[in-house]
């Protein structure tokens, strides 16, 4: 296994993870940590306990929390309908959800600002029906549409994966011991699929918890999430040693959570895969 | 009447146009080990589904203990299933796993406690309780799946090919094992397999199907001994299936040769199957025989010699404790009473072997 001509196969890797990984997070460090004139500071992390940066902060993890709470409430009763479904079928579903994915992610957003938008596609829509016209655009419902749209696909994979891989035979098990469907599930079903909700939750809460564009796009000035502070900082007010200090907040924000997450699904004795 | 605790009558089920059971009737009594034995697409596994609920037949009706069942769902029912593959639950322990349908019955925790321990002391698995599933092997895992079957006391326990996965040694220590089983706890066991070994040593009464029909029904004694036609006699044992032309009563004439047999009823001059066990073929000095043949092979099988002797343009295949060697002229012997004439199979559907003529 470890002869020494193998590992120079990790050679490219290795310097992709040095190249892309660690000199970017060392920089994002470094500026988080020091001040306009080069020197240590604190400041630029503290800054998150400006108001206006705690309450986008707050926003991003409520818009991160529903994003991947709807996306689950979505994406599994989904799962369970696809694994009573043939292969064929099943297939074709899952190809259905993910078809929109080879399409431009800002493309997309973009698609639901046209929907959305004062007179777009769902008010005329209303129009058409002699019902009131809705103001959502540019608020925090638009951007959470958008993002559960978006990420709906990284939550369905990993549940449907997860649920396909349980054998009829314990679901016939558990029928046979006199137990009913809500049990099966409560009981076999869900506890087997875990390591997919939980893979499943990570990659929505983390991006959606990270995410600008989305914002941007859908949220105008209403909808400040810390991604899109962050963002002003570097792009317009060229203050990166605050964009890097708030990141670097963020980073620990989403590390505690995947934590969390780990720490849960070996509590349920789940298999770590992501 | 009285003890007829399941009374499968007129079971057809139909798969993709395919008929797997045709006017299926089959009763299973109280305390009986019943095994349905076949090869694989017989439609034993179908039947054993259709008693456990976990498939509906297309026609015909699944009496349980006086109660048609036929449409009841399978958490409703008063049996228990081991399933091919054990289907444990991979997400609890031991006992968690065996507790899985008393809790769903709502008994106390004593109860259930109790019932665990009981249940693991009759698998010879004491003080497994906590283990994880994944860390039982195979073995451990049939018996726990075992275990898991019976603490809900049901009245009937279906075996799917529990042993299937098992080493031989194995196999055969749980053949015994369950036959214990059975006689502690006093209820019906209803046994699929492809093994006709396992058929032999532990069943009360084996139903032999093939092709959807069943072919016979008896003790191991009688299919063993008496089967009804050739599929039977080819798929239990070891055999030699001929065709014959029954002469007389208690004569029949078998490759040119005239033989001696038991059977009667079955016409004169009326074509027949007739079967030979290895061990019922004696090899005796040429003169003496009743055909003469040539050994063509040897091979020495521990307890006994495994020949094959050309005789007649058929290969005889004859065990015995005697080894002739291979070249050497022997004449064939076949007592009456060893003799087997079989009816030939009235259709195509029931025509499962071929047999040389």
């Amino acid at each position: 296994m470890n002869s020494p001509k193998k590992t120079w196969f990790a050679f490219p890797y290795i310097l992709w993870i040095i190249g892309f990984t660690l000199i970017p997070l060392g920089l994002v460090l470094y500026y988080a940590f020091t001040g306009a004139d080069g020197g240590f500071t604190l400041a630029n992390v503290l800054a998150i306990t400006e108001p206006v940066h705690l309450k986008s902060l707050w926003t991003s993890l409520k818009m991160a929390f529903l994003t991947t709470l709807i996306c689950f409430i979505l994406a599994y009763p989904l799962g369970l309908v696809l694994c009573s479904l043939n292969l064929k079928k099943s297939n074709f579903i899952i190809f259905l959800f993910i078809l929109p994915m080879w399409m431009n992610f800002l493309l997309r957003t973009m698609a639901w600002q046209l929907i959305l938008s004062t007179n777009g596609v769902l008010n005329t829509l209303l129009g058409f029906l002699h019902l009131p016209k809705v103001h959502i655009i540019y608020t925090f419902q638009a951007v959470l549409i958008g993002m559960v749209y978006d990420f709906l696909p990284f939550m369905i994979l990993p549940i449907y994966n997860s649920l396909s891989s349980i054998g009829d035979d314990v679901v016939e098990a558990g029928k046979d011991l006199g137990a009913g469907y809500f049990t099966i599930l409560r009981k076999i079903i869900f506890p087997l699929s875990l390591p997919g909700v939980i893979s499943g939750i990570t990659m929505v809460f983390v991006p959606s918890m990270t995410s600008f564009v989305i914002s941007n796009i859908l949220g105008g000035s209403n909808t400040l999430l810390i991604g899109n502070i962050i963002e002003q900082e570097f792009t317009y007010n060229f203050n990166w040693n605050l964009g890097s200090g708030l990141s670097f907040v963020l980073l620990v924000f989403t590390l505690i959570s995947m934590g969390l997450m780990s720490v849960f699904d070996k509590s349920e004795g789940g298999t770590n895969k992501w | 009447m009285s003890n007829r605790l399941i009374d499968l009558q007129h079971i057809t089920k139909i798969f993709d146009g395919e008929k797997i059971l045709d006017d299926l009737n089959l009763y299973i009594r109280e305390n009986e080990f019943l095994t349905l034995l076949g090869p694989s697409g017989c439609g034993k596994t179908t039947t054993l589904r259709i008693i456990g609920g976990f498939l509906f037949p297309d026609e015909g009706s699944v009496i349980f203990d006086g109660k048609n069942i036929t449409q009841l769902a399978p958490n409703k029912r008063q049996l228990n299933t081991v399933f091919q593959k054990y289907a444990l639950f991979p997400n609890m322990n031991v006992a968690e796993n065996i507790a899985f349908g008393l809790r769903i019955k709502k008994k106390s925790k004593a109860y259930i406690d109790d019932k665990i321990k009981y249940a693991l002391k009759l698998v010879n698995l004491d003080g497994y309780e906590k283990r994880k599933i994944d860390a039982l092997s195979g073995g451990q895992q049939q018996r726990i799946a075992i275990a898991r079957a019976i603490v809900n006391e049901p009245k009937v326990l279906l075996l799917d090919e529990p042993l299937g996965a098992l080493d031989l040694k194995m196999r055969q220590d749980m053949q015994y094992e369950l036959i214990r089983l059975k006689n502690e706890l006093g209820i019906t066991f209803v046994y699929v397999t492809h093994d006709q070994e396992e058929a032999l040593t532990m069943s009360d009464t084996i139903v032999v199907m093939n092709g959807g029909y069943i072919q016979q029904i008896g003790t191991p004694e009688d299919i063993y001994n008496e089967p009804q036609n050739a599929f039977v006699a080819d798929f239990i044992g070891d055999s030699n299936l001929l065709g014959g032309t029954m002469i007389q009563d208690r004569l029949v004439e078998i490759l040119g040769a005239k033989f001696l047999c038991v059977d009667e009823g079955f016409g004169t001059n009326n074509p027949v199957d007739v079967v030979i066990r290895p061990e019922d073929v004696e090899l005796v000095k040429p003169e003496v025989g009743i055909i003469k043949g040539r050994v063509t092979s040897v091979i020495f099988k521990g307890v006994h010699y495994e020949m094959t002797v050309l005789a007649n343009n058929f290969e005889w295949l004859v065990h015995s404790t005697d080894m002739y060697p291979a070249d050497s002229e022997v004449g064939i012997f076949v007592k009456p009473f060893n003799i087997q004439i079989m009816h030939k199979p009235e259709s195509e559907d029931e025509k499962a072997v071929d047999i040389n003529e």
